[in-house]
Order: C-alpha cells, then structure tokens, then sequence
C-alpha cells in the first residue's frame, strides 16, 4: 500500500505535489500502526512551515503522533471532513483521508521515493 | 522481610559505582543551613497506644456545633447506602487502572457519572472530574485559551475568592492577563463584565450562585462573549442545578463546579471533587480521562477511555492538563449519591435548602440592625448579612453558643469586614434557625 506516484517522509508522510501545491496526509502504514484513529489535529490555514517542522498531531485511541509538514510553504486547505470522520484516515489515507494542501515555497529536497520509504517501513514493521 | 530497602554492602557498590564516598556527599549541594537538623523521631508505640492517643486528639473536635458555614462546601444528607457501596473493593482506589478496558465496572461507572453531571447542567460532555472546584475552574480557564489562542480572562469578582486564587496562583507564570471586574452589592456587574470582553479576551469566568449567594442569569453576557469570540465559563453549585436556569440553557460553553455537595462528607478539606462540562466543539480541549460506551466485534456493550491520548502517561509534554488522578471514587461517590436521591430527590434537597435560608434571612433581617447586602437580588441556600460591627465578632461570640454562624466575608473582601456569608441545607431545621436568630440578636 505505498502509491508509487507520491513521495515520502520519514515520519511517514506522504505528499503529492503538482503544480506547486502539495496535498499532504499520512501513510497506510502510519495509519495501520495508529490503530483507530479519534481526531487529526491539524495546522491553521494560514501557517507558514519549514520541511520537517512539526505541524499537528493524530491521536489514535491510545497514542498520539505528531504530524511533520514534508515540504516548506503555506498551509491553503484543511480537508473539512476529518474534524466530523478521522476514521477516514483509517480507511482511506491516500485519498479521502488526506489533510492538507500546501502551497510549496521551495522544491522538496528530503522526500524519499515509494522505493526508499518501503524499505523504511519494511524495518519498522 | 526486614523493612530495609538496600543492604550496607549495596549501598557501598552504588556509591562506588557513581563515585562519591558517602551519601552524605550526594547532597551536597544542599545548604547546611536548609538540612533537616535531626531525624530524632519518637520511639514506636503499640496499635492501643496510638488509638487512645488519637481519639483524645480527635475529642478536642467539636462536633455537635450548629453550622451555617458554606462558601463553596455544604452539609447536605448523604443517604447511608452510599458508604456501603462506595467501600466495595472494585471501587476503593482513587485511580482509573491502567489497562482500562480490562475494568469494565470501573469504566461504566465513570460514564454514567459522565452522563449524570452532563445531564445536571445540561451540558454535552463531561470528564471524570478532577481535583476540586478551583482546579475545574482552572483546567477551563486553559481550555479557553487554547481553544481561542487568546490570552485575556475577564473573571467576576463575585467568583469564589478560593478559586480565583487558585486561578492567579496556576496562571502566574503563563502570561495571561487576568482582568477582575468588581462586584455590584453582591451581585454580578452585568455591564462592566460585558464591556471589559473584547477580540482578545479568551474566557469570562462567573459562578452561580455566585459566592455571596445570589442568582443571576448570565444569558445575555454569554451571548456577548460569543459573538467576540470568547468563551464563556459558569462554575454552578449541583444541587441547585435542578432548580435554577442550567449552565446549557444559558448557552455556556463549559460550566464547572465543586461536586462535594453531591454527597461527599465534609472533611476538613477534602477529597473534593472537581466537575468538569463543556460543549461537544471543546471536548478535544477537555483534561483527564473521558469514558465512552460502544459495541465490541461481537455487538455486546464495552465500555473504552476514548479520550485519552492528550494524558500525561501518554503524551507527558503535550498532555493537556497534569492533573491525572481523577478523583474516581469521588466521582463515584457523587453518581451513587444522584442514584439514590434520584432527580425528585435533588429538588426536594435544593427547594429545602431555598426555603430554609429564606426563612433565616428573614428571622435575621427582622432584627433592626441587620441588612441583607443583596438584598435586590434572588438568592439561593445561602445570603450575605450585613451587621452594624465586625462580623468575625459575632461569629467567636456564637461559637460560645455552639453555632458556626457563618463565613466572615472582610478576608477576601476588604470593606466587607461586617459581612457574613450565611448558609442553610435541608438539614437545618426552623428552631436550629431560630436560636441562630436570638443569638446573632444577643451578640450585637
């Protein structure tokens, strides 16, 4: 479950970027390790952040996870439905459980390939 | 097994291993003039002698006197049921466990103490409770400032002075502005409090009964506050809650209280019993443990902590609140209470109450030189008497009497030093007030 047209981070997030925008969320494997996921705590539109820079969290029922803006630049969209459904993160990560759009400020340099991100999830399964 | 936690020759091998050559050395860093100058602790006595010598402490106790005391704290009737349950084993600790869903009892019972304070105020959502009123009042206070991202809190004077020093002393060093805006002749400054919330304000913080005993409705400065943002806070007193406008219809967004009167003996300060409601949009603000109820893969009703991924256990840097302890058999205590008075009951409790510090208002306020100081205002089991002297004299001179005449209102009230915060329950009966009547009369 690692779509091969995105990239990834290490903190497994995923981004897709086309046209200078990045829609963000994170992986099957982050969601999977979470377990059932109860609310997605998610950054201002408006907010201004570095690659890397912690940006939200994701409270699973028992843990929560910091979120970690894979790409510098400002955040344009909030997907409106995580607030009333997180369970969408579960049950669709790569598409109805995305979470934000940013606007990209400098091209991506620290994101990794579905390559090189299955083999950091195959470690830490 | 000898009740010595390491072995000389252990303690040797760990000295060595950090490498200083005595314990005496770990501290110090510590000033001799801060160490403790002996540790010359009395010799052991038997269980016998111990007993006979706190029951003669406790003897110097009075406790036959006739109290009118409140100011946050009241002697309501406890139904004898409640002792017995609440002492069973399942529930005899203060801790929720930390396998959660492996005590089911446990978590049932933190729902439907949820679900009975909830409905009391006629809020969304409750917590397990926390520590007591104050700290409730303070946990609200941040919810507020992390839902707004505010840092202004405009709070009634007519507040309880105990929780406004617990707010200003949790608050010190967090760089809020606390804005106190005055009381009125015992009652809330509508106006002053509407006017001093603006775009920065996060919370404004009232109580009702506020702490001189009067009943307000906060509708319309609740409306105000939405409008500008902010969020509106009301601590409440529960068993009056079944008479007086609630928390929810006032449109509050959280509404606090000290949960004591719901049936927990008065102890000299404590355990109390912090209630905590608020609106379903600020439930992911909410401190501590929130109990939810759902059907496992097989359909049968399971009881699960749902909100506790903002814990200290957790989460430690990023926990919402560090109160962690939850008062479990507090809250317990105050479900048990509500299932035995039941809804019929907790009016009858609060209509009682009303009728007797009516009638004492009355008995008191037909001695020429005694006032009412909000005496334009409706109030509830508890009104401010105003005397022509000090009111801690009249108070040493009733304690003579074996009445407690009330609570002096000059400690945390400067001008106020002649008046007395005067309290009844349903306990109280009319001759119990009458004698208050002649004494408060002799004492002048």
């Amino acid at each position: 479950m690692i779509p091969k047209d995105l990239l990834y981070s290490k903190s497994h997030e995923w981004a897709k970027i086309e046209g200078g925008i990045a829609v963000v969320g994170i992986t099957h494997f982050a969601q999977e390790q979470l377990g059932d996921i109860t609310y997605v705590d998610l950054p201002q539109v408006g907010a201004v952040f570095e690659a890397g820079q912690e940006m939200g969290s994701v409270e699973s029922v028992k843990a929560a996870s910091e979120l970690y803006c894979p790409v510098s630049g400002e955040v344009i969209e909030q997907n409106p439905e995580l607030d009333a459904a997180p369970e969408k993160v579960n049950a669709d990560p790569y598409g109805e459980g995305w979470m934000i759009k940013i606007k990209v400020a400098d091209e991506p340099i620290d994101l990794m390939s579905p390559e090189e991100y299955a083999e950091i999830a195959q470690a830490e399964h | 097994m000898p009740y010595i936690p390491h072995t000389p020759d252990e303690v040797r091998e760990m000295l060595d291993v950090i490498g200083v050559a005595s314990i005496e050395e770990l501290f110090a860093e510590i000033p001799d003039s801060l160490r403790p100058k002996s540790f010359a602790i009395p010799h052991g006595l038997t269980e016998m002698e111990v007993r006979r010598r706190l029951e003669r402490l406790a003897a110097k106790n009075r406790t036959d006197m006739s109290s009118f005391l409140g100011g946050g704290f009241y002697d309501h009737y406890v139904p004898s049921a409640a002792d017995m349950l609440l002492a069973r084993g399942e529930f005899y600790t203060a801790y929720t466990p930390y396998q959660p869903e492996a005590s089911q009892g446990t978590l049932q019972a933190i729902f439907e103490y949820q679900t009975a304070v909830s409905r009391l105020f006629e809020m969304d959502c409750s917590n397990a409770g926390v520590y007591d009123g104050g700290t409730a009042l303070y946990e609200a206070v941040m919810m507020a400032v992390r839902h707004t991202r505010r840092k202004k809190v405009v709070v009634s004077e007519a507040v309880s002075p105990i929780y406004r020093i617990v707010l200003a002393t949790y608050t010190k060093n967090l760089r809020l502005t606390l804005v106190t805006v005055p009381h009125a002749a015992g009652g809330d400054d509508m106006a002053a409090l509407t006017q001093a919330i603006d775009a920065e304000t996060a919370a404004v913080v009232v109580q009702n009964p506020n702490f001189f005993g009067t009943i307000q409705d906060f509708t319309s400065l609740f409306s105000t506050a939405r409008d500008k943002g902010a969020v509106s806070i009301i601590a409440g007193y529960p068993v009056l809650q079944t008479v007086l406008k609630t928390p929810g219809a006032m449109g509050a967004d959280i509404a606090t209280a000290e949960g004591q009167s719901l049936g927990l003996p008065l102890s000299f300060g404590g355990p109390y019993l912090g209630i905590m409601t608020c609106r379903k949009a600020l439930v992911r603000q909410m401190p501590g443990r929130i109990a939810g109820r759902t059907k496992d893969a097989s359909g049968r009703t399971g009881y699960v902590l749902t909100l506790q991924a903002r814990e200290q256990h957790i989460r430690r840097q990023k926990a919402t609140s560090n109160i962690c302890s939850n008062q479990a058999l507090c809250a317990l205590r105050a479900l048990v209470n509500l299932c035995l008075t039941g809804e019929e009951g907790l009016t009858r409790q609060a209509a009682l109450s009303i009728e007797n510090t009516h009638y004492a208002a009355m008995r008191l306020c037909c001695i020429p030189e005694i006032t009412l100081l909000n005496r334009d205002l409706p109030f509830g089991n508890e009104f401010t008497a105003v005397f022509p002297i000090n009111a801690k004299k009249i108070v040493r001179a009733l304690v003579d009497e074996g009445i407690v005449a009330g609570f002096p209102l000059g400690r945390y009230y400067p001008g106020l030093e002649n008046a007395l915060l005067v309290c009844c329950t349903e306990k109280h009966g009319r001759d119990e007030i009458d004698r208050l009547a002649r004494k408060v009369e002799k004492a002048l």
